[in-house]
């Protein structure tokens, strides 16, 4: 991926970097530009939207230093919460209805068992992502524009940043395997592939998280000290 | 989200290569190492076991020459993690065949990083024929006091067992079920009718 390709063609390569575009905020419409002039005119770090771009595609991608040092913090974390809106708002919101839908013929008990699994894992995702809105961005923002802020640091977030990816797994195990029959199988199939896509979506999320934004900052902190 | 740190283990002789491997790791974020062993003796191999590692990294010089190619099986008799060979002497294939992955001291960091977690995906643990079995009747019992919220102790005492057999349990009901979550098992545990749902609350 490089910034004189042409925009379509990266998602021809893998076309769920829609969902990355739509996270940054660029528009449709791209038609032949290439990835360096549409950045610049939704006002985009290219240099960012390469290196979230792909970390989310190549499987196993290590991005260098000098991509690091050449994305800006500042668009990353406004990626990260566009990333959370879009779960909230899209992901979770969908996954509830297509689960109010598919247990619709069950009794009225397996129904409330697995909304209320469901809900949980909402609540837990909720609490996950609204500490790194209250705490962990506003001080990378800081950090960024080169302010020294006492009290929390990067190593704090590191070692907080915990799993929230079990009860999703389990989630998708309850319905491949432990549905109740009386289910409708396609409307299993839409919830199914909505969880698989949270999952792998969420997967990549927490990887930009753990091997860009952490070390992107921890180098941001030596420049402030 | 899957990836908190993965946590490794080291087992490695030369300080050089740990500090070395130590310092990639931290550039990179994704791992950490939790516990640096300089070989697996009998106190290690407790260590071992105990350990709750993702990754074990072994430089298979720590075992003499005859015993090199089944290095390998003495970790994996331990643990359930992936195994990744780190050889300093020059390899030969057949002493890091069995391993997941296999990283030279010559890799780049980033090569480093990703063979770790190829190690992951391509880390098989038990053979896929255990994975076809049902829940025993013991394991059934067992889920439904995880499910009812009953700690590993309880559960030893009540079974007479040792906690160190309930985890086994434990460890076997996921494996089975595919379940990992407490939460996750009840639901479990109430969808097949393992327990009345009156009962909870």
């Amino acid at each position: 991926m490089r910034k004189n390709m042409k925009m379509a063609d990266l998602l021809g390569i893998d076309y769920r970097l829609l969902t990355v575009i739509y996270r940054l905020g660029i528009k449709l419409g791209f038609g032949e530009k290439t990835v360096e002039e549409t950045c610049m005119e939704s006002g985009v770090n290219c240099d960012t939207f390469l290196l979230i771009a792909n970390v989310y595609s190549t499987e196993g991608y290590v991005p260098t230093t000098e991509m690091m040092t050449a994305a800006s913090a500042i668009d990353l974390v406004r990626y990260l919460h566009a990333s959370h809106a879009y779960y909230l708002d899209h992901h979770l919101k969908e996954l509830d209805d297509l689960f109010e839908e598919l247990l619709r013929p069950c009794t009225a008990i397996q129904k409330d068992i697995i909304m209320r699994f469901f809900s949980e894992y909402r609540k837990e995702v909720e609490n996950h992502f609204a500490y790194e809105e209250d705490i962990v961005f506003p001080y990378v923002r800081s950090v960024a524009s080169g302010q020294n802020v006492e009290g929390y640091s990067m190593e704090t977030f590191e070692e907080n940043h915990n799993n929230i990816d079990e009860k999703l797994n389990d989630l998708r195990n309850i319905v491949m395997k432990y549905l109740p029959p009386a289910c409708d199988t396609v409307t299993a199939i839409r919830a199914l592939s909505r969880l698989c896509t949270l999952e792998t979506d969420l997967e990549k999320h927490t990887m930009i998280e753990n091997s860009i934004l952490i070390p992107m900052v921890n180098r941001l902190e030596e420049k402030c000290q | 989200m899957s990836v908190t740190k993965k946590k490794i283990l080291l087992i490695t002789p030369s300080r050089i290569i740990a500090r070395g491997i130590a310092s990639i790791l931290e550039e990179h974020g994704g791992f950490t190492i939790e516990t640096v062993l300089t070989d697996l003796s009998r106190e290690n191999e407790a260590t071992v076991r105990d350990s709750m590692s993702d990754i074990i990294i072994v430089d298979p010089v720590i075992f003499d020459y005859a015993s090199r190619p089944l290095g390998r099986n003495r970790i994996s008799d331990l643990t359930d993690a992936a195994v990744v060979a780190a050889p300093t002497v020059l390899p030969d294939d057949e002493s890091t065949k069995n391993y997941d992955e296999s990283i030279s001291i010559y890799d780049t960091p980033a090569a480093v990083i990703s063979k770790l977690r190829n190690s992951l995906a391509h880390s098989t643990g038990k053979s896929p024929a255990e994975n076809r079995e049902e829940l025993s009747a013991r394991e059934k019992e067992i889920l439904v006091c995880v499910a009812r919220g009953m700690l590993n102790k309880e559960i030893a005492d009540r079974f007479h067992i040792s906690i160190y057999t309930v985890i086994t349990h434990r460890k076997n009901i996921t494996r089975k079920t595919g379940i990992k979550t407490v939460a996750g098992l009840t639901v479990y545990a109430l969808l097949n009718n393992l327990i009345d749902p009156a009962s909870m609350e």
